[in-house]
């Protein structure tokens, strides 16, 4: 191997860490369901996924640190398309009411 | 100066000929690429696009999802309040579980490790499997209480909201198990294709076709186990979490 090579990968413990803090996350998720926050709910879900998601993004999938740095510039490009494909549609059907 | 084969005969740098001479001894990169680093990152970002495709594929589910639900909310916790949290819970749990072997296995192909790379792989594909059966009995308790979409479909179960019974339209509880099915069903279906592309990938690995100097398909194949865990991720809360704080 060249000494250029880039390691991506972390260390055995950091995964291990991180996947502790997924499964702590998701017992989170199911804790806060049991809550009654009114509209919260769905917030704190979702806000917790995402946290979720990000994580799993930024060090399993290695973006974060990446060598190819048009990487992240492709995903945030992915999130970004599907905001507009939600954000739109929401914008047609949550005001239709609006009579 | 000198010219290097498969470079187009363009000069190149001494310092870069030797980098260039001692990576091409390396069978798995391909001419058109400088460097097994270049050859690399080009894999990865075509994987990525690919994932991005994924994306708008699952966001289009998610977008009748969310706008059924919020035009027939009372109906759509009913039917969520079907579904087993503890399942869903263990499911998401499998999963995770999953996307750290598949991150180990990628360490290990990185260190050349091919037993452990081997161990990790099978692994990933036994907890995919586990994933999938547990959604089979789900699968298999909905059918029991009659509530797959068709004509068989029955729902006469009212939204408990917090101890208060609010009826609601069966045809829109119809509604949320068709997305439930479809939204559902085409990961479970992203699963199966994981686990067949692990057990490939653990075969492969087996025979020692990955190095530390080329291992991009466990390392791709990662990102899109990656991806459907994300996927799960929201599918979880979104499915089975709706209103249950009653």
């Amino acid at each position: 191997m060249s000494e250029h090579e880039e390691h991506t990968t972390h260390s055995q413990g950091f995964y291990l860490a991180i996947g502790a803090s997924l499964l702590i996350l998701t017992a989170t998720t199911v804790g806060a369901a049991f809550v009654n926050l009114g509209p919260f709910n769905p917030i704190i879900a979702l806000l917790i996924a995402t946290i979720k998601a990000t994580v799993v993004v930024l060090f399993f999938m290695h973006v974060k640190g990446a060598s190819e740095k048009l990487t992240g510039a492709i995903v945030v490009s992915g999130f970004f398309f599907l905001a507009i494909l939600l954000s739109l549609s929401l914008a047609d059907y949550l005001t239709r009411s609006w009579r | 100066m000198r010219f290097q084969p498969g470079n187009g005969g363009i000069p190149v740098q001494n310092s870069e000929a030797v980098t260039v001479e001692h990576e091409a001894h390396n069978p798995a990169l391909l001419h058109h690429f400088a460097d097994a680093q270049q050859q690399k990152n080009a894999a990865s970002l075509g994987m990525w696009l690919f994932l991005v495709t994924e994306i708008m594929f699952f966001g289009g589910m998610f977008c009748a999802y969310l706008v059924y639900r919020l035009n027939h909310f009372n109906a759509f916790a009913a039917g969520s309040q079907q579904l087993s949290i503890l399942l869903g819970a263990t499911n998401t749990a499998v999963l995770i579980i999953s996307s750290v072997t598949v991150v180990l296995a990628v360490k290990a192909a990185e260190a050349g490790k091919r037993k452990v790379l081997v161990g990790y792989l099978v692994v990933t594909v036994l907890l995919g499997m586990t994933f999938l059966v547990i959604k089979g009995f789900e699968y298999r308790e909905k059918f029991e209480k009659h509530l797959v979409p068709g004509p068989t479909f029955q729902f006469t179960d009212t939204f408990d909201d917090n101890g208060k019974q609010i009826p609601v339209n069966p045809k829109e509880t119809e509604l949320f198990f068709s997305l439930y099915f479809a939204m559902t069903g085409m990961h479970a279906l992203h699963m199966i294709i994981g686990c067949g592309l692990f057990s490939v990938l653990a075969i492969l690995a087996w025979k020692g076709h990955y190095t530390p100097g080329y291992y991009t398909p466990v390392e791709n194949a990662g990102l899109y186990w990656h991806l459907v865990d994300i996927i799960w991720i929201y599918l979880f809360p979104l499915l089975y979490l709706i209103s249950r704080h009653s």
